[in-house]
């Protein structure tokens, strides 16, 4: 049932211009577009048609934008130069009526995301004088991240991504194919127009709202906002197509673009079949579970008694069909990386990103300009333009108010030098081969666990990478979250061969992209160096030793804090896990019997 | 830099706090914080899009008007006499006749800088005019109303250590750039995130006075009437308002005439020591849990118009006002909501078994 290749690719084009339609359509109400898409004549091609469906103004809301400059603020050189103060206008207000195109989204700053969500959300912003100013918009956020790369891919914040309403993927597709879609679009300037203005009067029926939300619902496409953009999608594309009540056909469309893309599992059949069951014995119109709390009374109104049972759940099963055709990349690979990718991502994202200009506490004053999170540093400006006051005139060119005062030019501005203490990152390299798993594994959980509650009091996160088997894996990227912490720790599993050297890489790996995002990180390795699978991932003793201590020297290079706690049952002098440590220049840390809390304890003593 | 303006003024109407679908305790919550802000904010923990940022704007917009003078940037009382400010349009030779604000509900972004929060010189006026001059921040403008901050497990560690040192005085002390000067700021604190991004640290948490779990709805049928209620409104905002004045205007009432008979709702002897048992079965530290269990129970009380709390208002209160206290242990599976409910069952018997109110 599957079509071509060409085809396939032809219905995902399609469908990502009718999100341009749509949008175009209703683009306060849909909030905009989330594109993720490599650069490229195909997005090219994408965002030409957005345009020209539009038809309106088009503003570019560029990454490095700052809330100053999106909420508008005092124009320092302006006031500076007039003497009386000048106020730039917001971005944000300025977008008002406009469709607002974000290239690289995924790379806006957190101070950046917050005006612009309150903005979606409220319709206004506000003003540098204290006004509120209008600021209806639809956004569209070009996001080049890398799709599913979880933990290191950027993503664009999920504080926006979830404020849009149409969520489209879209990969390269040969040269020749796009001319010919760019040749017969499906929508028009003229159709949109006039979709526009039938736009309030489309009738949304009982049964269209109630397929929309349990196909939703069975999807795992939670949260308010996710039904009331399927149904304003819907909406959208009646209007779109000169349907004066939401069809068959707008349901699908809705469920491509809005339902599937955030989907969080596949549709449960058995909780289908059981439903149906249930229908047929007692016809109960609604399927409430019987923990949920019940609806307010004032909703028992129109619409769910009337509707008719197998109708809503044909039509919802419809909606799942269309949305299925768009579920997230890696839905498949299993629900856990999924969860783990979604999670992960602005945790990470925002932790690194939290270390900006003017944060933290004040440590001296540089020259620079102020603005965006870089605050004046006002006698340090004033202690500038004294010396030059009698060269500058002191005043004196001004005439009237301005006469006796001290003249300060734009270079004389001194901001605030600020320092933040940097978060700590502690990777635990645990070997869970068969040798140590037995006790250790458990022991090393309970410190991993221990760590992360002492980490609320200290911010600091905690990572772990898990060895066994043929190869090394990261089963906990940097947290501190003690709610994700313990659903991976306990599933963690345990036994196999050691392939140490791979463990060891890994944690560098995750130590350096820790210190790389201004972290400092500390690596603690558990094992009882007993290595006997190479990085190849065969086995054989003396190779993975060689393995095992080249990639301990790699990490002594980077000059890396570390730790290798010993965790063979019997210790003895020139033990293979000293000589690891000696090798990574790391403190070596018998512990015959490594409890959790001896752990924690010697970790700490690090710093 | 002026960029910091009270979020009331919106521009659309707000969507009215009684038409809000579900979320029962998180209503309940902000209601008892409302009647009596002493009782130290809401923690509303859980699912992004569960409206709980709509809640806190449609209550402030049930609550009465505070009295504030014109061009007052600290929400000055002016029953309260002079401000101890050096607030310019309060102490004034002449000031303006008092007149009637919106309760304030101020939004504390992400990315907020400690000036925007506490204040700092004001540059505008120091560059101009020469003056050294005092730009009020978030602090001042949250006076005697809601401070609302999302994501507030993101917040910068040295920002949350200014905000609950505030909360807790009632009162933001300026010691910088040569500016020395404290003001009030009384406000409800509102703290909204989502744990799967990082827990708060326990210091923070005790801080709150409430707290509560939202989650998106389970039933199909709840979400469907979230939505049919959200499109309505969008359709035609003043209808859909109207039709729901009535029930938001006798939630109004509720907390006007609770917050003047919160004072006077007696807390019997039973209820207090079924507050401590509560709390020692809990091993709930400091006495905080206990006090804001029964100030939460008291203002639940007031809320219904009856003037002594009985076991079903601590059984009510205990959630919300306890589950964040407890010593998390990291190995437990259990969530803490679970073990308090284990704890009220077994202090003070099943639903069943317990004493109902007459």
């Amino acid at each position: 049932m599957s079509p071509a290749p060409d085809a396939a690719a032809e219905a995902r084009w399609r469908d990502a211009e009718a999100a341009a339609a749509l949008l175009a359509v209703d683009p306060v109400g849909l909030g905009g577009v989330w594109l993720r898409a490599r650069v490229g004549p195909t997005r090219a091609l994408w965002v030409e048609t957005a345009r020209r469906l539009w038809g309106g103004p088009v503003r570019r809301l560029p990454a490095t934008i700052g809330a100053e400059r999106l909420l508008g603020a005092l124009d320092l050189a302006a006031t500076l130069r007039e003497g009386a103060p000048r106020f730039s206008r917001g971005f944000l207000a300025e977008c008002d009526g406009a469709l607002a195109i974000a290239p690289m989204a995924e790379r806006l700053e957190p101070g950046a995301v917050g005006p612009i969500a309150a903005a979606l959300d409220r319709g206004s912003a506000p003003g540098a004088e204290g006004s509120v100013a209008p600021a209806r918009f639809g956004l569209i956020a070009l996001d080049e991240g890398e799709a599913g790369a979880g933990e290191e891919g950027e993503r664009l914040a999920p504080a926006l991504s979830e404020r849009l309403g149409l969520w489209v993927a879209l990969s390269e597709c040969p040269v020749r194919s796009q001319a010919e879609w760019a040749a017969r679009p499906v929508w028009s300037a003229d159709q949109v127009r006039d979709a526009r203005a039938r736009l309030a009067s489309v009738a949304v029926s009982a049964e269209a709202l109630s397929a929309l939300i349990e196909g939703a619902a069975r999807l795992g496409a939670d949260g308010a906002r996710t039904d009331l953009f399927a149904l304003r999608a819907a909406r959208a594309s009646a209007a779109l197509g000169g349907r004066e009540a939401i069809s068959a056909e707008d349901l699908a469309l809705a469920g491509r673009l809005t339902i599937g893309p955030r989907a969080t599992r596949l549709p449960e059949q058995e909780d289908r079949l059981e439903q149906e069951d249930g229908s047929e014995e007692e016809a109960a119109p609604e399927e409430t579970p019987p923990d949920a709390p019940p609806p307010d009374a004032s909703s028992d109104d129109a619409g769910q008694a009337e509707t008719e049972p197998h109708e809503v759940d044909a039509m919802a099963d419809a909606v799942i069909e269309a949305a299925a055709a768009r579920l997230p990349e890696g839905l498949l690979q299993g629900l856990s990386e999924i969860a783990r990718s979604r999670s992960s991502a602005p945790a990470g994202a925002s932790g690194a990103r939290r270390a900006g200009r003017g944060r933290g506490r004040a440590v001296g004053a540089v020259p620079g300009r102020p603005g965006d999170g870089a605050r004046l540093d006002l006698l340090a400006t004033l202690r500038a333009a004294v010396p030059w006051r009698m060269l500058r005139g002191g005043g004196a060119a001004a005439s009237g108010a301005g006469r006796g005062r001290l003249p300060v030019r734009m270079d004389d501005l001194r901001i605030v030098r600020t320092e933040q203490k940097a978060e700590t990152v502690i990777v635990f390299a645990v070997d869970a081969s068969g040798s140590t798993a037995l006790n250790r594994l458990g022991e090393a959980k309970g410190a991993v666990e221990l760590l992360l509650a002492e980490s609320y009091a200290r911010r600091d996160q905690v990572a772990l990478v898990c060895f066994r088997g043929a190869r090394a894996e990261l089963a906990l990227p940097p947290t501190r979250s003690l709610t994700r912490a313990k659903r991976l720790l306990s599933g963690l599993p345990g036994g196999g061969g050691t392939p140490l050297a791979s463990g060891v890489d890994l944690a560098r790996a995750v130590a350096e992209q820790a210190r790389r995002a201004g972290r400092t990180p500390t690596l603690v390795v558990l094992t009882d160096g007993q290595a006997n699978v190479a990085r190849s991932g065969l086995g054989g003793r003396v190779e993975a030793m060689e393995d095992a201590l080249s990639a301990a020297r790699a990490t002594a290079a980077t000059g890396l804090k570390a730790l290798v706690i010993d965790a063979s049952p019997r210790i003895r002098p020139g033990a293979p896990a000293e000589a690891l440590a000696a090798a990574m220049g790391a403190r070596y840390l018998p512990l015959p019997r490594a409890e959790a809390r001896a752990v924690t304890a010697a970790v700490r003593a690090l710093d | 830099m002026r960029m910091d303006k009270t979020s009331t003024a919106t521009i659309k109407p707000l969507y009215p706090f009684s038409a809000i679908v579900g979320q029962a305790e998180m209503k309940a919550a902000f209601l008892i914080a409302a009647v009596d802000p002493s009782i130290g904010g809401v923690l509303a923990f859980g699912d992004r899009g569960t409206g709980k940022s709509t809640a806190v704007r449609s209550l402030a917009a049930l609550l009465p008007p505070i009295e504030s003078r014109p061009g007052c940037p600290y929400n000055c009382d002016p029953a309260r006499g002079a401000p101890d400010v050096a607030c310019s349009a309060c102490a004034a030779g002449n000031p303006p006749e008092p007149a009637l604000r919106p309760t304030p509900v101020v939004d504390l972004p992400l990315g907020a800088t400690e000036d925007r929060v506490v204040g700092a010189l004001d540059l505008e006026r120091a560059l101009v005019k020469g003056e050294k001059a005092f730009q009020p921040g978030l602090l001042a403008r949250a006076h005697r109303g809601f401070l609302y901050i999302d994501e507030v497990n993101l917040l910068e560690d040295h920002l949350i250590d200014v905000l609950l040192d505030a909360a807790a005085s009632g009162e933001n002390v300026v010691e910088r750039e040569g500016l020395s000067l404290r003001h009030p700021c009384r406000f409800v604190l509102v703290g909204s995130g989502n744990p799967e991004e990082g827990e708060l640290r326990p210091q923070l948490l005790d801080r709150f006075g409430l707290s509560v779990t939202v989650r998106t709805p389970a039933a199909v049928a709840e979400r469907i009437e979230v939505v049919r209620r959200r499109d309505a409104f969008e359709r035609d905002p003043e209808a859909f308002c109207a039709a729901w004045a009535e029930e938001d205007a006798a939630t109004a009432a509720r907390i006007v005439a609770a917050r003047a008979l919160v004072r006077e709702v007696a807390t019997p002897d039973a209820a207090l020591e079924a507050i401590a048992r509560l709390c020692v079965a809990l091993g709930a530290d400091g006495l905080r849990g206990e006090l804001t269990c029964m100030r939460a129970a008291r203002a639940a009380a007031a809320l219904e118009g009856r003037v002594a709390i009985d076991l079903e208002d601590v059984r009510r209160a205990a959630g919300p006002a306890l589950s964040h206290r407890l010593r998390r242990d990291p190995l437990d599976e259990a969530g803490s909501e679970a073990r308090v409910a284990r704890a009220v069952a077994e202090v003070l018997g099943g639903a069943e078994g317990a004493p109902t109110r007459g």
